[in-house]
């Protein structure tokens, strides 16, 4: 075990896989681009209460819709009031909080859910697997926004709610994706061999499938995340997901919506803040699956 | 043949009756459905008199078989706010829904289909990689807010199409677009890759050397088998979209099933709201099978599945 340190013994051998993970992952620029600004928001996130200028629920009646920088205010408000006078910056980095809470959250529930049942249908077939595709079905025919709306309005709009209903509903892809994975995987040689030595099946799932589905796994949890903070904007939006005074970015475009005629500001950057987030993670996600399965590159 | 489509239609019925369960059952969740109809003020006398009145004071499965049976014979009840039949509401409602359903997927078809197959014949050109940040770009983009947008831009700024209502072929064209293009990448994205799989093969390079001229052989023999997965994509991309129109036609104040659904949703009107799930749960289920009908149809491979 000394060629490690022999330079003629790392030359033939070439780079180790997890260099070549590391190098293809620098020259991904997608990748690169989205993971930078999926941090910068994480961050702005957890510091919101150092970064916000002022408090995201304090109404001034004196400051209504005052304009942005840009457009003639004062640096006093960068991004200007909304219809309340509350400082816009201020309420859309809380509203990066409320968008990366509900999605990471609700990918995480759904997450769970999709893994066990695709992994199961995977891994037993049979019966296993014709009821899983059974439900996979079932849910794609339940139109998500229609039934998340309504059981929002039934329950109540809170943040608990909302991220409880998207992550109920989301997890047929991860149902799907890991379903055909666990199939490939389970045919192989070494699945057979745990087998026969006699490892418990929690074992072989465990250790020996989970380990070689995860890097799939990594994707569908971006993609879904995208989607559930997609889905919370709208729902938002519509007037049944976060309740106000909550900085939820699709209720700021939803309250913005009316002054459009004349301040469309208001509706322009909390769209172009959530536009850029879900435009980054799905980046993220993309090269993530560029990155980890180059074969499976098209 | 037969046997696959009997097969897939008895699916078909089973999705549709547990659906059916489901959505009735859903909106049992607040526990007291005559309490929610009756709202905070009401006194105890009158939530009982509710209760009576619909009959939610018998068992669940009782009240589900009752509505499943009328259901069938396509009465839904009456509507709580409209006082109307429920299934007349509907289907008044529905025509512009479909309308709207039809052109979004014809736009996304027009559009997406050559694009992916320029993108497909010139891999890493600058049409390929304009197609793919589209499609990427767009997979981003919320609906309602490209809505708002489109009328900033076209119906105040410029104030060539009139920004809601549904009363000429004008008022479609933006809520074509909005409804249209969220189906977009992932039609031109199977055309791109179908397409890329195809022309590798080997009838391709025998056509070629068969001296067939170029044009024959992308359209004829190329995109004639790059296209037989699109039709079923497109087929279940347009069963999400009416599910989709919901938020469309709120933005366009076009009265369609989808603003039907959203304002029986904010009215509590129990009724609609479960004949809107099933209709368009039943929208997605008959498209699916008619896709995946098609697709045995035209690839016989597809028939053992």
């Amino acid at each position: 075990m000394t060629d490690a340190a022999d330079p003629l013994a790392r030359e033939i051998r070439g780079p180790s896989p997890q260099q070549m993970l590391k190098s293809r992952a620098l020259s991904h620029k997608g990748l690169i681009f989205g993971m930078s600004v999926v941090v910068l928001l994480v961050l702005v996130a957890l510091l919101a209460p150092v970064l916000a200028p002022h408090d995201p629920y304090e109404q001034s009646l004196m400051t209504r819709m005052v304009p942005p920088v840009f457009m003639g205010g004062t640096w006093e408000h960068p991004l200007g009031t909304d219809h309340l006078g509350r400082d816009y910056l201020s309420r859309l980095i809380y509203g990066a909080r409320v968008s990366l809470m509900i999605g990471a959250i609700a990918a995480l529930i759904s997450g769970v859910i999709g893994t066990a049942m695709g992994v199961a249908a995977g891994y037993f077939g049979g019966k296993v697997d014709a009821f899983v595709m059974f439900l996979i079905n079932v849910r794609l025919a339940m139109p998500v926004v229609l039934v998340a709306l309504a059981v929002v309005a039934i329950l109540g709009g809170s943040l608990t709610v909302v991220i409880c209903v998207l992550g109920l509903l989301l997890w047929d892809r991860f149902a799907v994706v890991m379903r055909a994975s666990t199939l490939q995987i389970s045919r192989r040689d070494y699945i057979a061999a745990a087998q026969v030595i006699g490892a418990s099946t929690p074992r072989i799932l465990l250790t020996e499938i989970m380990p070689n589905v995860v890097n799939n796994l990594i994707v569908i949890v971006t993609l879904e995340m995208a989607h559930a903070i997609l889905l919370e904007a709208a729902l938002s939006f519509l007037g049944l997901g976060v309740q106000p005074p909550t900085p939820s970015w699709g209720l700021m475009v939803s309250e913005g919506k009316n002054m459009m005629l004349f301040e469309p500001w208001l509706v322009l950057i909390p769209g172009v803040v959530l536009f850029v987030l879900v435009l980054a993670i799905n980046l993220m996600g993309d090269g993530l699956r560029d990155v980890t399965a180059p074969e499976g590159r098209s | 043949m037969l046997t696959f489509i009997l097969k897939r239609l008895g699916l078909a019925l089973l999705v549709a009756f547990t659906v059916s369960f489901i959505s009735f059952s859903l909106l049992f969740l607040s526990g007291d459905p005559a309490a929610a109809l009756a709202g905070e003020t009401a006194s105890g006398e009158d939530v009982e008199a509710l209760r009576r009145l619909y009959g939610f004071d018998r068992p669940m499965l009782v009240q589900y078989g009752e509505w499943l049976f009328s259901a069938l014979r396509g009465d839904f009840g009456e509507s709580y706010y409209f006082k109307l039949p429920v299934a007349s509401l509907i289907a008044d409602r529905l025509q512009i829904t479909m309308t709207l359903g039809v052109c979004g997927i014809v736009f996304a078809l027009v559009t997406a289909v050559p694009l992916g197959v320029v993108a497909a014949i010139r891999p890493n050109s600058l049409i390929d990689r304009v197609a793919l940040f589209l499609s990427v770009a767009g997979q981003a983009m919320p609906s309602f807010w490209f809505g708002l947008i489109l009328i900033v831009v076209f119906a105040i700024q410029l104030g060539w199409l009139p920004p809601s209502g549904a009363a000429s072929w004008k008022h479609f064209i933006m809520p074509t677009i909005v409804l249209g293009y969220y189906a977009m990448p992932a039609i031109m994205r199977l055309t791109r890759a179908g397409m890329l799989d195809v022309l590798n093969s080997d009838f391709i390079r025998t056509a070629r050397a068969k001296g067939a001229g170029e044009t024959r052989v992308l359209f004829k023999h190329a995109l004639r088998n790059a296209i037989i997965p699109v039709v079923s994509l497109a087929a279940v991309q347009m069963g999400f979209m009416l599910g989709g129109s919901i938020v469309v036609e709120s933005v366009f104040a076009l009265h369609g099933a989808g603003y039907l659904a959203w304002e029986s949703i904010a009215r509590n009107d129990l009724p609609t709201v479960q004949a809107l799930i099933l209709v368009f749960s039943m929208f997605y289920i008959v498209f699916t099978f008619i896709a995946d009908v098609l697709n045995a149809w035209l690839d016989p491979r597809m028939r053992s599945a």
